[in-house]
Parts: structure tokens; sequence; C-alpha cells
């Protein structure tokens, strides 16, 4: 399924959109600190439909993970609501995977371990099955041989190929990415794009991915969606037709980025200004 | 190799000092033995059984007692680390009781149960309960939040959560808890052992006393000997082994 189609009657195109698999509605959220209340998230709404990529790019600290955290249900809105396939999210579950920033891996498991851990939380298979699924995504990560491998004695890389194939093993529906690739270097970074591309292509995936890298996010996603901080908001809305798999480098893209910068900077400017007056 | 040969070569110049101060009769050989006497003592005690006897004895009453602490501190410690009101009041009186001496309990054990194995038992369980329960508190409140959060997405909870992911991750600390543990119960042991004066059971500090008693220092020096061994042997058997297994496992240098 491919969304955003060309062009037709608007009827024609409304019928060809696919019902959403995650609905987050008027979400607001804020914290209080020492430094008094800060407004995390005003009023948030979005939707994502079912096998679509979605891009968050914003400045650090402007709510994205927040927002993640109540998709994923880990964190409670104050008001509002998040549906998935159009039931109320309330507590965490392995529909939704979660894939963090930095290695969440467990150190007392070795890389296997890790990703069979999901695994074994999913009832009617057999420990066999599970063996196999968790071989199966080690593979496709390119890991086969570090198997057996404790987890500080891989690389950062290693260990967010690990994290990869410990969300993928489960095969949730939802797979919600906090700046994933945000510790790596740029060339372990440019492989794992073309591994994420090729697994959203081949297993259909809905994604939401977060990062602070506007090319990251122009090469990933259908859609990018920017952020602006204090409070947050969801800015401006940025398609991406550009066909796939992408390189990072193709010039395209560089261009999409840089309109999307140029807008993440204007904002950060009328920001300054505010602040100034 | 070379570290054992080193290892080896040192406590051979110990023996040689000491067998050295005896020969110069720099103390009276009443107070300070030959190392010739004291292997004969040790080499009599084997033989007719005593000293096996009484290794047993105090193991007994050791691992008895050290059990009954883990088993009792581990959950104690989950329930402080996990609600703020045990915190309040089990842990405010385990992080007390914790820096009592544990020799101070044998006065009151005497009181209260008497010159019995129940006293030892009771000596040596209040010096290993508290630092377990401090241990585990302290492990599960450091578990990084992260492990957790992702461990719930993937569909973890309650009992599961517990057993798979905050006790393993607070392994670390736990274990060393458990030899701290181990220490104190030793301690107390040997305390309670030496004051507990019965007659039912002859163990390592009994016998320890009674070499007093009779002045027999090659006793003293002996069984004092066989004292440090094991508990040298129980942090190369037992101790040892885990914590090189967690250094591995975590990549913490040991
Ligand atoms: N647990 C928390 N307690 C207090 N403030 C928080 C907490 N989590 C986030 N915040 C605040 O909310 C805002 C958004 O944070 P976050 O969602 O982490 O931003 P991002 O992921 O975009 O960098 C920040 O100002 C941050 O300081
Ligand atoms: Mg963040």
């Amino acid at each position: 399924m491919i969304f955003r189609h060309k062009t037709g009657s608007v009827t024609e195109e409304l019928a060809l959109i696919p019902p959403s698999k995650l609905a987050i509605e008027n979400v607001s959220k804020s914290f209080r600190t020492s430094s008094g209340t800060v407004l995390a998230l005003d009023r948030i709404s979005l939707s994502v439909a079912e096998a679509e990529f979605v891009c968050l790019v914003g400045a650090s600290g402007c709510g994205k993970s927040t927002l993640l955290n109540i998709i994923a249900g880990l964190e409670k809105p104050d008001s509002g609501r998040v549906l998935a396939d159009g039931k109320p999210v309330t507590t965490p579950g392995r529909e939704r995977l979660v894939m963090f920033q930095e290695s969440a891996l467990f150190p007392w498991l070795d890389a296997l371990g890790n990703v069979l851990f999901g695994l074994k939380l999913k009832p009617n298979l057999t420990n066999r099955d599970r063996l196999d699924v968790a071989r199966y995504y080690l593979e496709l990560v390119g890991l086969t041989r570090f198997e057996r491998a404790n987890i500080h004695e891989l690389s950062g890389g290693m260990k967010q190929r690990v994290a990869l194939a410990r969300a993928l093993a489960p095969n949730p529906r939802v797979l919600l990415m906090d700046e994933p690739f945000a510790a790596l270097d740029a060339l372990t970074r440019e492989q794992l794009y073309g591994d994420l591309q090729q697994i959203w292509t081949s297993r259909r995936k809905t994604i939401v991915f977060v990062t602070h890298n506007v090319r990251e996010a122009a090469c990933l996603g259908d859609r990018v969606l920017l952020f602006s901080p204090h409070p947050g908001r969801i800015q401006e809305e940025f398609p991406i037709d550009l066909p796939r798999p992408r390189d990072i480098n193709n010039v395209d893209l560089a261009a999409r980025a840089s309109r999307i910068m140029h807008a993440l900077k204007s904002f950060g400017q009328t920001e300054a200004a505010a602040v100034a007056k | 190799m070379k570290r054992l040969g080193l290892a080896i070569l040192f406590f051979a110049f110990l023996v040689a000092l000491w067998e050295w101060a005896f020969r110069a009769r720099i103390w009276s050989p009443v107070l300070l033995p030959a190392p010739e006497q004291v292997a004969q003592y040790l080499k009599n005690a084997a033989e007719d059984g005593t000293l096996f006897h009484a290794t047993l004895i105090t193991m007994r009453r050791l691992l008895t007692g050290y059990l009954i602490g883990i088993i009792g501190g581990l959950p104690l410690g989950l329930l402080t680390a996990r609600w703020k009101i045990f915190h309040d009041t089990i842990g405010t009186m385990a992080l007390g009781l914790q820096t009592l001496p544990s020799v101070c309990w044998v006065p009151l054990a005497l009181l209260w149960f008497g010159q019995s194995e129940a006293a030892m038992l009771f000596v040596v369980v209040m010096g290993t309960l508290w630092s377990v329960v401090i241990a585990t508190d302290t492990g599960v409140r450091n578990v990084p939040p992260i492990y957790r959060r992702a461990a719930l997405t993937m569909g973890s909870k309650r009992l599961h959560m517990w057993f798979r992911v905050i006790l393993p991750a607070a392994l670390p600390f736990i274990v060393s808890g458990m030899k701290q543990g181990w220490a104190f119960a030793w301690r107390s042991l040997m305390a309670a052992e030496i004051f507990v004066t019965i007659l039912t059971g002859f163990g390592l500090g009994q016998l320890l006393h009674y070499g007093r008693e009779l002045s027999a220092m090659d006793q003293v020096i002996a069984i004092m000997l066989v004292i440090v061994v094991i508990g040298l042997l129980a942090d190369k058997i037992f101790f040892s082994p885990i914590e090189s297994f967690l250094h591995r496992r975590w990549g913490t240098s040991p």
C-alpha cells in the first residue's frame, strides 16, 4: 500500500486512504520541574496510517520523546488520548514496541537472549519457533556470528542492530523509534538506513521515528512532521514522495532536507524574537 | 603460574620469619610455639577427627544462619525497594542494625535463648540479614529505569518483571551484599561460638575458646589458621566465580 497517491477525484482519494493505525487526539502533557511547569506537548493531533513511516523532527527538548512515550503507553497524557486500531492506549504492550536512543539491551543476557526476551513473552509459540525467529532476525541485522556475545563486547552500531532485532522479533505492527541512530557514526548510520528501509518495505510495519537529524528524516519518512518547542506543537508537515530505497546522499533528498531545515530555523528565529521582546 | 609462585614464596617467607622468631626466643615458647608444634596439633586434631567434626559443626551453623538471612533478606529488600512505607520503616531499621557490630547481639542472644544452638543461629542471622536487605534495596533502586521501560513495551509485567528484569539487573549489587553478609555471618558466628560454651557441639570457635582456657597456644594458632583458610576457600570457591561471571557479562573490571 502506498499513500498520498497521484491525484484523482477527492472521493476516490478518500476511499484510498486506509483507516489510521494510530490516532493521536489533542494530546497535552506538562511536567513540573524545579524551574516551573513545562508544557511539553500542547494539543497534539496526528494520525498515522497502516504501514506508514512517519518522522518527527525537532530540536531537543521539544517533546518528541514525550509524545513517543505516550504513544507507547509508558506515560499518560494530561488530556487527550491515543488510539491504536481504534482502541485507547492505556498501558504499554508488545504490539507497539519502542527502540530507545541509548541501548536498552539487558547486560545479563547475551545478544540472542536479548532478542529472545520479547519472544518468550509471546504465547502460542514453541521454544524451537522462538529460537528460529530470534536467529532469523539476528541474521537480518547481520549478527549471526555474535549471538553468544555479551552486550558490552558489541560496538555501538552492533548494539543498536541487536536492539533493532529485539524490537522486530515479536513482530509488532507498530515500531516506535526514539533517535535510535543518534549515537552512531555516519558510516554505520548509513548502513542502518538501508537495513531499516529494506525491513520496513518487506515487513510492512507502521513506524514512528523520532530524530533531530533532518536529512535522516527526509531519507526515511513518507512524511516528516516538524515540531516546535515551548510549547511542543506540530508546526509543519512535509510529504516526501521520493522513490525507495533512498540514499541519504541523493541530491533530491538533500533539497527536501534543506527545505525542512529552513523551516526549522525560521521558527527557531521567531522564538528567539519572542524571547527578546 | 608466576603469580602462584610468588604467593607461595611470600607465605614460605612468613613461616620462615615465624620459625626465626621462635628460635631467637623473642617471646616465651608458651606464647609463640614453633610452626612445627602448630602443624603437629593440626595433624593430631585431623587424625582424631576433632578438626573435621568442629569444622562440620561450624559450617552447619554458618550455612543455616546464612541461608535464613538470605531467604529473609531478599524479599525484605524487595519490599523496601518497592514500597515507600517499608523503606521508611524496615529500611531504616535495617540501615541502623547493619551498623551494629554483630558481636553486640551476643549478650542479647544469651539472655533470650540461653547457652544454646538457637542463640548462635540468632546471632548469625542478625549478622547476615540486614546487609542482604540493604544490598537488595540498593540494587533494585539502582536498576536503570530504561530496562523497566524496555521490558514493559515487550509485555513484561509483575512477576515476570521482578524475576526476569529487576532481580537480574540488580544482581551485581545483590551478590556484593551476599558477600558482605557472608563476612558478617562468619565473624558473628565466631563471636557466638567463643561466648556460647554449650556442650552439644564443639565448633571451631569453641576449640579456640578452650585453647585459651588451657593456654594451649599451638591450638589457638592452629584454629585461627583453619578459620582463615575456610574464609579464603569460601571466597575462592563460591564468590570469586560468581563475581568473575558478572564482570564478564557486564563488562565491568574486576
Ligand atoms: N520526566 C520529566 N520530568 C520533567 N520534565 C520533563 C520530563 N520529561 C521531559 N521533560 C521536559 O519536557 C520537555 C520535552 O522533553 P522530551 O520529550 O524529552 O524532548 P525531546 O525528546 O524532543 O528532546 C523538555 O523540556 C524536558 O525538560
Ligand atoms: Mg528525546
